[in-house]
């Protein structure tokens, strides 16, 4: 890879930037994920059901 | 008299009345006028640069602020249910209570400028300028905040929001408008094309905001 | 499975969950192709290795636009047809959408630095981008200021869609006005005038991004349907004659 140039701090600030966004989002993503998975569990084992009877963690 | 012509009859005077925000609208505009100066300093040359713009976000604000009382009384005593049901379509109600908005509220504004304009060192002329952009762009601000007050009548704290959603549906018209003005006052660069702009902007929010404001009450109010 | 059985948020679940893993590794790849030909494209006569910034500048700012018309079908598909997956994939999109508008924002501050000297300008191309960051915000607060899901949906479908008037300006904007930012040199009528070297990188680079964006939105959109049923549940749970006091 060539050296970047008198402008480096430029090139590199920017592909940073994109990755932190980019990871916080897939983060954001991820955690929320299981959150709910987390409150449904939580509310099956508290007993309240499904109208369709099927189990509130079931992902089909 | 036809129904459309009673609903802005009624909201023209309703306004007008005491308590009923178009006053206050002019008010806040001297506020924001005479606040300019105080921030910028009182560098005459300066004012009369700035004078356009100044006038321009001024009249934005006023019209920002005077808003919410678009939808927001008839919502709180009902009427705005009544309106719904009615025979007349929604969408022509919609364009109704625009137009009583903007002769009580945005008339208002414009015949204060030349006022104000003596606030800010402008003379003749440019007064005239930016009286005449504020003539052809505030139906613009009016039309487009009606679909902002729309979607926030039914919000509790909605004023706030409402402010958020319809600003950048504005910024083009307060571009142009200021384009405009600054073209008829400083030469070079041509008037007819940015207030044949701001014109157009205008009539287009003439059609769209009373179709997207009439969809927003009937989804807020069913 | 036909189309309309994607209506159904089960079924769109299940979906969701067999094709993430692929859309996951595919997004990888992909990016990981486009970032070794960013890194090892040649340095622009010009420009210098700055133009390297251009291949997460312009994908991001594609993107920006794309979402918002994403999320503008979907608002149609709310409005006129009242599917129940759109209000969904509206939702989730705009977080997103703002996410990759604001790095088109700092990413081009970034290359205007050196570029042209100013961190920013008042140009057509660029404020009118900030103007579709304002209003990707003003969206996100509209969601979250209506209680009822289903009229949310309703209320951001009509923003969204007079929001829509947006993308065509920010895309003719350098062609309408004398702007700062350079004109179109990818999309146009006579074909990309960019030269292969630098467009090979930029295309990868959009296609990884444009599958990043899919798996993050089906992704989110699979979380949004687990949310609405923990709501459900919630509301069911609260009207328990058993929990009563």
């Amino acid at each position: 890879m060539t050296p970047l140039g008198p402008y480096a701090s430029f090139i590199v600030t920017s592909y940073a930037a994109v990755a932190i966004v980019v990871a916080a989002l897939i983060a954001w993503v991820m955690t929320d994920y299981r959150r709910q998975k987390k409150r449904l569990r939580d509310l099956e084992a508290a007993g309240t059901t499904r109208r369709s009877g099927r189990s509130a963690t079931d992902l089909s | 008299m036809t129904a459309l012509a009673a609903l802005i009859r009624r909201d023209v005077r309703v306004a007008l009345r005491v308590g009923g925000g178009a006053l206050i609208g002019v008010l806040f505009f001297l506020t924001v006028v005479v606040l300019m100066p105080f921030a910028v300093g009182p560098d005459l040359a300066l004012l009369k640069k700035l004078g356009p713009a100044i006038l321009w976000l001024g009249a934005l604000l006023a019209s920002l602020l005077t808003l919410d009382r678009l939808f927001m009384a008839d919502h709180e005593d009902g009427a705005l249910d009544l309106i719904l049901m009615s025979r007349t379509p929604l969408e022509l109600a919609c364009a109704a209570k625009a137009l009583a908005h903007w002769l009580a509220a945005g008339l208002p504004l414009i015949v204060a400028t030349p006022v104000l304009g003596l606030l800010l060192n402008l003379d003749g002329a440019a007064t005239g300028a930016v009286a005449l952009t504020l003539l052809a762009g505030t139906p613009a601000l009016t039309f487009t905040g009606m679909i902002g007050a729309a979607l926030a009548v039914t919000l509790r704290r909605g004023g706030l929001l409402l402010a958020v959603l319809v600003l950048p549906l504005s910024i083009p018209v307060l571009i142009f408008g200021v384009a405009a003005s600054q073209a008829a006052i400083t030469g070079p660069a041509s008037f007819g094309t940015p207030f044949s702009i701001l014109c157009a902007l205008s009539l287009a929010s003439l059609v769209i905001g009373p179709f997207a404001a009439a969809a927003s009450l009937r989804q807020g109010l069913d | 499975m036909t189309l309309i059985d994607l209506a159904n948020p089960s079924r769109f679940l299940a979906l969701a969950s067999r094709i993430l893993p692929w859309l996951v590794a595919a997004t990888a790849i992909v990016l990981a192709i486009g970032l070794y030909q960013s890194a090892t494209a040649p340095d622009d006569y010009q420009q210098g290795a700055t133009v390297k910034i251009m291949f997460i500048h312009v994908p991001n700012a594609w993107l920006s636009m794309f979402v918002w018309s994403i999320m503008s079908v979907a608002a149609l598909g709310t409005l006129v047809w009242r599917h129940p997956l759109a209000d969904v994939a509206q939702k989730t999109a705009a977080p997103i959408g703002a996410a990759f508008t604001f790095l088109a924002l700092v990413t081009g501050s970034l290359w205007g630095r050196p570029m042209w000297g100013t961190y920013w300008e008042w140009d057509a191309r660029l404020t009118s981008v900030l103007i579709l960051f304002l209003m990707y915000l003003g969206l996100m607060a509209l969601w979250r200021a209506v209680d009822d899901p289903s009229r949310a949906a309703r209320a951001a479908a009509v923003l969204t869609l007079v929001g829509a008037i947006n993308i065509p300006i920010i895309k003719f904007s350098v062609d309408w006005w004398n702007t700062l930012h350079q004109g179109e040199s990818v999309f146009r009528m006579g074909g990309p005038t960019l030269d292969r070297a630098f467009l090979i990188p930029l295309l990868v680079m959009a296609v990884g991004f444009t599958l990043l964006f899919l798996t993050l939105h089906i992704a989110a959109m699979r979380n949004e349907i687990l949310r609405r049923r923990v709501r459900t549940l919630q509301m069911l749970q609260a009207g328990r004659p058993q929990d009563r006091a």
